[in-house]
């Protein structure tokens, strides 16, 4: 336990999350998957027996489900179930004050800036370090509006009604065998609740950190905005980067009332020896909103496609989405837009960069039965590559049936060109620097729909991929 | 993380015009026919039926399948297209009408030549049927005969092609002949649960110019299935323009799978004009081979009543600078369903490459659905590329127009639709046919209006 921790300034400035303290569990459920890992989890969090049983039903199905490589990429074959750990905790109970948290977690999400932020712009954090919460903490002002946001295993214990009536309602335990792993060992993840009309008028953050090795992380997030209400949620991920593999599974179900709005971002930076396989999806009632923010930065393979149902009239769905595949990296990203409603409208915007041997994959789906009217969606999808080793690939599915709907799906493929590098190492940049102005334009209208201060770590993580990526 | 097993997935519906009878069929060749053919093409025969036997029908998870089924394609009760009358021959005959200026036309019966005229044909080009051209072209036949491995899902079918086909027409352009009128060929079907397997080869050497037009059609309107398979081989600096014309019975089934490898500066157009059957399906695959090489790929698809097209293509860029634009365009009416697959893969090194994809579909009713997946692989640099998929109906905008021009609404809409597949036809460049083709289709829609 007496490893040294390095100051700040070692750490080298493009890897802020590549770190990790000695491991320092209460709790660890072992290596491989089995009932007794169920059970063992169950125990340690109290779960009510409904949970115990609907664990082991979902084992059951990600055992018999087989790895969906007729589509997807056969890079999965390489995760070896049986090596992860599926349960690791210190103490399960998350703290309310950033003093009452673990030395070693502290300075974990110290480093990562999770308390700073907190203080100068969000309404309430979370902070899962491994399976469980180590902070998680509400705003007054917030939490007297009627919000609910703690982690899930509180909310199980202490919401049990509301919590249960849309658990699994919106992602089936079937929808693929990742969904069916997640079902079986979730653990961590948030819980929210806005009651009707109410509107948080700042974001809610959650902060997903990985600290062991061979570790796998199934949060599983809920988020519920009643008549009216509307949120904006953003989460985080990080983890060290280790020689073995890293599982990050989570399942995420967004429920926005009659005209409600949830914006969900993500900027996902792990590192690039995790799979990162995680099913997102939301359910739109009448005139509400579901709007899917994401990019993804880290991972060794990302597979996400965030979906919308838009079940109510006038409904809306968005997807915007930027992904950034460098060497060693598959970005296999899109969005799924179900439209069983009539007038409803969706749009997916997707662009990604693929960077020397990286390959980034967009993969959509948009569905509109007969028997509606009025309903439109439209997709774009652009890629940029960089190099000539760079690979990209775009496999929409537009199913449309009736003729009282329009869709246009767009996609197209470039690279920068050599005359507008040429053009501004005129004007005195660097070739570096004038790629990654380049690369930074041709996702600016994108990045201006993240929050301020997300932004602008965007960029920057943008340009340190860049770095060296030309010549 | 379910992309390909959405909650979303269509039913999956009864295959269509299932077979009168579901006793297991036997199709096993008789290779006894084959002793004057070449040992070569003897030894292909039977290792096709070999793995024709092998093969499994594709599957619902086959992702060449998506959204389709191979059921649609069963061959349970159906047997080899038998003998004909000769009233039936005259009917055939008597019923091919197509261009009026041709090269060569042959005209098959079940498999079997009933006519041929190639008196038009000049600079050496020769059209030969299959089973002359094994005998007096063996050498190129071995060369060429589906020698690209069909690899779009119908394997199996390609299989059983290569082990039972006997008909349809091999055409030799040689190095710089340049054939202005076109050669036709007709393959008729007659009989219950027929099966036939047309077959067109094309090689044109450097510099030739050729133009091919396929027909399919049914004596009657009775279930039968068609698998068809032709290969285009375009030599340096050649232009090889083809039209697969497909008009089977509505409750036929038609498969057309092609392949396509074009070399040097050449130039190969081909279409799908898919307007009978109650389920067709064409695979097309086209390989961008040498530099400055072109593909266009061009379909059309008029489905009624209850008819499924689908429809799969590959662009495969394999040389750096070339050059291939996709456009297939799809009027759905009542309760059809179109599904449209294509991919445009550049291959590693093949910098340069220009490549476009679209598909436009137009529905016209409220039980008609349209798929469309649009695909891109890239692993090259300086690519342009680019692929749209629209699906919407007549817009209200022209509707008006029309109506404003004192146009009945049911005629408007059949004048947009039919100026929404002309763009396609056009592309063609080819006065005659073209003006052969749109005749067909305005039949298509004169026959539905009664």
């Amino acid at each position: 336990m007496s490893v040294e921790t390095p100051d700040i300034a070692d750490i080298r400035a493009d890897s802020v999350g590549d770190f990790y303290f000695p491991e320092n569990h209460v709790y660890d459920a072992g290596y491989g998957l089995s009932e007794k890992t169920i059970d063992y989890i169950c125990d340690v969090k109290n779960d009510p027996d409904w949970v115990r049983e609907f664990r082991k039903k979902a084992l059951k199905v990600f055992e018999e489900k087989p790895m969906p490589t007729h589509w997807a990429t056969t890079d999965l074959n390489n995760i070896k179930f049986e090596e992860f750990r599926y349960y690791l905790a210190g103490d399960r109970k998350a703290k309310r004050s950033w003093d009452d948290v673990p030395e070693e977690v502290k300075k974990t999400f110290e480093r990562l800036g999770i308390p700073e932020q907190e203080r100068k712009f969000l309404a309430g954090v979370e902070a899962q370090y491994d399976s469980e919460a180590a902070y998680s903490n509400v705003k007054k002002v917030v939490e007297e509006q009627g919000v609910i946001f703690m982690n899930s295993t509180e909310a199980l214990q202490q919401h049990p009604d509301i919590f249960r009536k849309w658990f699994g309602k919106v992602i089936p335990t079937g929808d693929n065998k990742f969904s069916a792993l997640n079902s079986a060992v979730f653990s961590g993840g948030s819980f929210i609740y806005i009651p009707p009309g109410v509107k948080v008028k700042h974001p809610l953050q959650a902060y997903f950190r990985i600290n062991s090795e061979q570790f796998g992380q199934f949060e599983r997030t809920l988020i519920i905005a009643d008549e009216g209400a509307e949120v904006m949620y953003m989460e985080g991920c990080t983890a060290p980067k280790f020689e073995t593999a890293t599982l990050h599974s989570a399942v995420v179900e967004l429920v926005a009332m009659k005209g409600a709005k949830i914006q969900y971002v993500t900027v996902q930076n792990w590192s690039s020896n995790v799979f990162n396989l995680v099913t997102k999806r939301g359910i739109a009632h009448e005139d509400a909103e579901v709007r899917w923010i994401d990019c993804n930065i880290g991972s060794r393979l990302t597979m996400k496609y965030p979906g919308v149902v838009m079940k109510g009239r006038r409904a809306r769905g968005e997807v915007i989405s930027i992904a950034l595949a460098n060497t060693g990296q598959h970005q296999d990203t899109g969005a799924k837009m179900i439209h069983a409603a009539d007038e409803t409208t969706s749009n997916v915007i997707s662009k990604s960069i693929s960077i020397g041997k990286g390959r980034a994959t967009y993969r959509g789906l948009v569905h509109i039965p007969k028997h509606l009217k009025g309903c439109k969606n439209n997709t774009e999808c652009d890629a940029l590559l960089i190099n000539s080793s760079s690979r990209t690939d775009t496999y929409p599915a537009i199913n449309v049936r009736g003729n009282e709907h329009a869709t246009q799906h767009e996609a197209s493929v470039s690279q920068v060109s050599a005359e507008q590098i040429f053009y501004m190492q005129q004007r005195g940049l660097s070739e570096a620097e004038a790629m990654s102005l380049s690369v930074n334009g041709f996702i600016n209208d994108l990045v201006r729909e993240f929050p301020m201060e997300y932004s602008v770590e965007l960029k920057r993580l943008i340009d340190l991929e860049m770095e060296g990526s030309v010549g | 993380m379910s992309v390909a097993a959405p909650i979303a997935e269509p039913e999956m519906e009864k295959p269509l015009s299932p077979p009168l009878s579901s006793a297991p069929t036997d199709l096993t060749p008789d290779f006894s026919k084959l002793e004057d053919a070449p040992e070569w093409f003897q030894s292909r025969a039977r290792a096709a039926w070999e793995e024709f036997q092998s093969l499994p029908m594709p599957g619902l998870r086959d992702e060449h399948w998506r959204y389709s089924q191979s059921k649609n394609l069963s061959l349970d009760g159906l047997h080899l297209a038998g003998e004909t009358t000769e009233a039936e021959k005259q009917a055939a005959i008597e019923g091919s009408k197509g261009l009026t200026h041709v090269a060569a036309r042959l005209i098959f019966l079940n498999d079997r030549l009933i006519h041929s005229q190639t008196d038009g044909l000049e600079q050496g080009v020769v059209v030969l049927p299959f089973a002359e051209a094994l005998r007096s072209h063996g050498d190129v036949l071995q060369q060429y005969l589906m020698k690209r491995k069909a690899d779009l899902g119908s394997e199996k079918f390609a299989a059983l092609h290569l082990a039972h086909v006997q008909a349809g027409a091999v055409v030799l352009a040689p190095k710089n002949a340049v054939l202005k009128a076109p050669i036709e060929i007709f393959h008729w079907v007659s009989g219950v649960n027929s099966l036939v397997f047309p077959h067109t080869l094309i090689v044109a050497g450097d510099h030739a110019q050729v133009t091919v037009l396929d027909h399919h059609a049914s004596l009657r309107d009775e279930v039968a299935q068609s698998v068809a398979v032709a290969d285009f081989v375009a030599g340096n600096g050649s232009h090889i323009t083809y039209v697969n014309s497909q008009e089977l019975a509505d409750s036929a089934r038609a498969l057309h799978i092609s392949s396509t490898t074009v070399a040097r500066d050449a130039q190969v157009k081909a279409l799908q004009l898919q307007l009978g059957a109650s389920f067709a399906r064409s695979e097309s695959v086209s390989d961008l081979a040498g530099e400055g090489s072109r593909s266009d790929m061009l379909g059309v698809s008029l489905p009624f009543s209850s008819q499924v097209v689908d429809m799969r293509t590959l662009q495969n860029h394999l040389a750096p600078h070339t050059y291939s634009d996709l456009l297939y365009k799809n009027a759905l009416y009542d309760k059809t369903r179109t599904i449209f697959s294509g991919l445009i893969n550049v291959a590693d090194g093949a910098h340069y490459t220009d490549a476009y994809q679209k598909c436009r579909n137009l529905l016209n009713s409220a039980d008609s659905e349209a798929v469309s997946m649009p695909g891109l692989e890239i692993n090259a640099d300086q690519v342009k590329c680019s692929h749209g998929a629209t699906s919407a109906p007549i817009s209200a905008d022209e509707l008006f127009y029309l109506k404003a021009r004192g146009i009945p609404d049911q005629e408007s809409r059949q004048l947009i639709a039919i100026g929404f597949v002309e763009d396609v036809i056009s592309r063609l460049g080819h006065e005659e046919l073209i003006e052969s083709l749109d005749r067909r289709i305005e039949e298509k829609f004169a026959r539905q209006a009664a």
